[in-house]
């Protein structure tokens, strides 16, 4: 029996979110969400930061400008949104359709010590978004609902936001590759061909 | 008087003709994203971008946001520019780890506060730290002090960025923008 009030579980939400993930392209922000993208299967569609914190939204907005017909996902945490508000706004104010952001809302710090974040004391993420100018903009407690965001991840519909809640649980780190060059060529190789090596 | 300072400076800004020459060395470098947080001396530069239907030109809260955007267009294939106000350099800072570390192109045109002719003292700490804090996170650097000199050096800062795969700037300092007069504004 399974407690409907119970969390969500990070490693399970992303393998939903990744399922069938075809031309997918996806942003992890740095830590946890970089470990679990990367364990449900590393993937040169995959960019995931190892630092930059506050970089993962906005990369995403840059890149689903530059491939409008392709879906971009952006997987980061809360602590990463939290230093990137503004970043809510320029995206609101872009509208660009093909950008869905997924936040795993852990209210933790969770690679320094587990600390409190924000989320913790009441600041809703996805309220702000919405505030913003995100129209579509949820708060995700189930897996149904998981399931949900991640068709609306293929619709070209967004942009979109998910604020999707998940046990504070500390993982073993699954990591993909960490030179910057590595990630950076193998992506823009899998993304714009073999055209992308020689500019 | 106190329109005629603020009349005397909007002439400054538009009778320039590096923003037009820019533009141009900027299209043909083939950049398509303009980031920015507006800065006076990059009026005409904006507007030139606002009025070309190719270039998709996103105003900014904040520069770091720029620097992850131009990293998510890189690898999406296109090319951009980041415009801001040396003041915006500081809040860079740890964001140009992301070019730096990735080795992708990134290309920062700088106007500058805080040197030639400053008459506001608030700017200049981070205006005299710009060109340190830029080379500490491996960002290349020219400056242009004539208004002759900010084609080139834009030209030159593309092809470093977009044919070597790393972050450039430059700045373009006081003694080409003119510098405010702030007594002048208030009427004193």
């Amino acid at each position: 029996m399974s407690n409907p009030n119970a969390l969500l579980h990070r490693r399970d939400v992303v393998v939903e979110l990744l399922r069938d993930r075809g031309e997918l392209l996806v942003i992890a922000g740095l830590g946890a969400p970089n470990w679990d993208v990367s364990a449900a299967g590393d993937h040169c569609n995959n960019f995931p930061l190892w630092g930059a914190m506050g970089a993962a939204s906005m990369m995403g907005l840059g890149l689903a400008l530059a491939q409008p017909k392709r879906n971009v996902l952006v997987i980061t945490g809360d602590g990463e949104m939290l230093m990137s508000l503004g970043a809510l706004a320029t995206i609101a104010v872009e509208r660009p359709p093909n950008l869905t952001i997924a936040v795993l809302d852990n209210e933790r710090f969770g690679e320094t010590g587990m600390q409190k974040t924000h989320t913790a004391n009441g600041v809703d993420l996805a309220g702000m978004a919405l505030a913003a100018g995100i129209r579509t903009s949820r708060i995700v407690r189930t897996q149904e609902e998981v399931t949900a965001i991640r068709d609306l991840a293929h619709q070209s519909k967004g942009p979109a936001f998910a604020l999707i809640k998940i046990s504070p649980e500390a993982l073993p780190f699954v990591m993909p590759p960490a030179d910057g060059v590595i990630l950076t060529t193998r992506f823009r190789q899998s993304v714009l061909g073999d055209e992308a090596l020689y500019n | 008087m106190e329109g005629s300072g603020a009349k005397a400076e909007n002439k400054v800004l538009a009778q320039p003709t590096w923003p037009d020459e820019a533009y141009r060395v900027l299209k043909e470098a083939g950049v398509k994203q303009v980031a920015m947080v507006p800065d006076a001396g990059h009026i005409r530069l904006i507007a030139a971008f606002e009025a070309d239907p190719e270039t998709r030109l996103v105003t900014l809260t904040t520069e770091e946001e720029g620097v992850a955007m131009l990293a998510g267009a890189w690898l999406g294939g296109q090319r951009g520019v980041l415009l801001l106000q040396s003041s915006g350099v500081g809040n860079c800072i740890n964001m140009l780890s992301l070019p730096a570390i990735c080795h992708m192109p990134l290309l920062l045109l700088v106007t500058m506060r805080g040197d030639w002719g400053e008459f506001n003292p608030w700017q200049i700490p981070m205006g005299q730290g710009t060109q340190a804090v830029l080379e500490a996170m491996g960002v290349i650097v020219t400056r242009a002090d004539e208004p002759d000199s900010v084609a080139p050096a834009v030209r030159g800062a593309a092809n470093l960025a977009f044919n070597t795969w790393r972050p450039a700037a430059v700045l373009i300092g006081q003694r080409v923008l003119g510098a405010k007069n702030f007594k002048e504004l208030a009427g004193k």
